[in-house]
């Protein structure tokens, strides 16, 4: 397409900036006109009508790249991209070949390439490097925040993407507004001097996900500590704590299993039960 | 697409032709996301994939036709398709996937 406009690297191919995109975890979506139906005869198409193949790159902030061929329809395609994006999710969107609404003569994938959710883990433990091996699978960006440097080194977590030596609640101080409901935070410290200020700064985040490890005695010590810094019980519940499913785990590998199986079932709202033992659809 | 970019990447930088089969939509039980994707070259060779490994042989087919010929198009599999494809999802699903050559 010789149509670019705007943005970095017009000498690149689209895909070549698709892909730097999506390496450097830049948010980046693509708008691909995928099929294109002719329109009845009494369809008044304002200018050419769009054509397989056609496709817009947009970045947040940049001038969106490429183009679909019909203005009115671009306008259209690029405010669902943008929401797209926002959301983090992927799909087909159907309109009329400007763009229209409740018509489908002109079908749209619109793929987002959000970066990565991230996951905080804090406390440099065994049950860390399990957890941020079994994360990176799951595609995770983890970072790794342990006040004792002794502990927070970056041989002992060579999954992690960040080993980060400073108190947990000052790294959230720092980084807690930048989360959302695709993330997760961790608390693995089970030592009070830590867990009760992190949980306390974690409970301000918009985080997905918040776990906090220890044992029911554990747990039961730090809700009444919270509690004394004036916690209530409604953000209390919000707390996964003791963390992780009841899957009888000992080791750091299955607790590490077992926490990342809870942040999936949550996420998708499921009982964590067999299948053997549910009914209905498996995939929503 | 993220997990087949080194592959497309390389046969680029090779001048191979690369048609991409991208997963757009699907109906009822589907085994991949809409996003999932997978990449045939003109040499037959395969990065990623689109299904459960129901479908891939009949993918990297319609592919080869698709360098071939130049043709974008959608591809449907599935059992309640009503042209019946002979290759189909065993999970009952339907699978519409979006292909085209990689010239962009």
């Amino acid at each position: 397409m010789s149509d670019v406009s705007g943005g970095p690297g017009n000498d690149s191919s689209m895909f070549d900036e698709l892909k730097a995109a999506i390496e450097a975890e830049q948010p980046v979506v693509l708008a691909t006109i995928v099929s294109v139906r002719q329109p009845e005869p009494e369809v008044d198409v304002v200018g050419p009508l769009p054509e397989p193949g056609a496709k817009i790159l947009l970045k947040p902030g940049q001038e969106p790249r490429g183009t679909l061929g019909n203005d009115d329809l671009e306008r259209v395609v690029l405010r669902d991209a943008r929401g797209e994006l926002a959301a983090g999710t992927t799909g087909i969107r159907h309109y009329g070949p400007n763009g229209e609404a409740m018509q489908d003569d002109v079908s749209v994938f619109i793929e987002s390439f959000a970066p990565p959710p991230r996951m905080l883990i804090f406390g440099a433990v065994d049950f860390t490097a399990a957890l941020t091996r079994v994360a990176k699978i799951l595609g995770y960006r983890v970072t790794v925040c342990d006040a004792r440097p002794v502990f927070a080194t970056t041989q002992r977590f060579p999954y992690a993407d960040e080993v980060i030596v400073d108190w947990p609640h000052r790294l959230l101080e720092k980084v807690g507004s930048t989360l959302g409901p695709r993330d997760a935070i961790c608390v693995l410290t089970h030592d009070p001097k830590f867990d009760v200020p992190a949980v306390i700064e974690a409970l301000k985040t918009k985080a997905g996900y918040l776990g906090a490890m220890g044992s029911r005695r554990t747990t039961d010590d730090r809700n009444r500590r919270l509690r004394g810094e004036g916690v209530t019980d409604e953000q209390i519940v919000r707390i996964q704590a003791p963390i992780g499913l009841d899957l009888g785990n000992r080791t750091p590998e299955e607790t590490a299993i077992s926490v990342c199986a809870e942040i999936i079932a949550l996420q998708s709202g499921r009982t964590a039960a067999s299948l053997k033992d549910t009914t209905g659809d498996i995939h929503d | 697409m993220k997990e087949i970019l080194p592959d497309l990447e390389r046969w680029r930088r090779q001048g191979k032709r690369v048609a991409l089969a991208r997963v757009v939509d699907i109906d009822g039980s589907g085994p991949r996301l809409p996003g999932a994707a997978m990449a045939v070259n003109e040499d037959g060779e395969v990065a990623g994939s689109v299904s459960g490994g129901c479908v891939e042989g009949a993918v990297v087919t319609e592919s080869l036709q698709c360098l071939e010929q130049g043709i974008r198009r959608i591809v449907t599999f599935g059992y309640s398709d009503d042209e019946a494809f002979a290759v189909g999802l065993t999970c009952g699903g339907t699978i519409h996937l979006y292909l085209e050559p990689l010239d962009w």
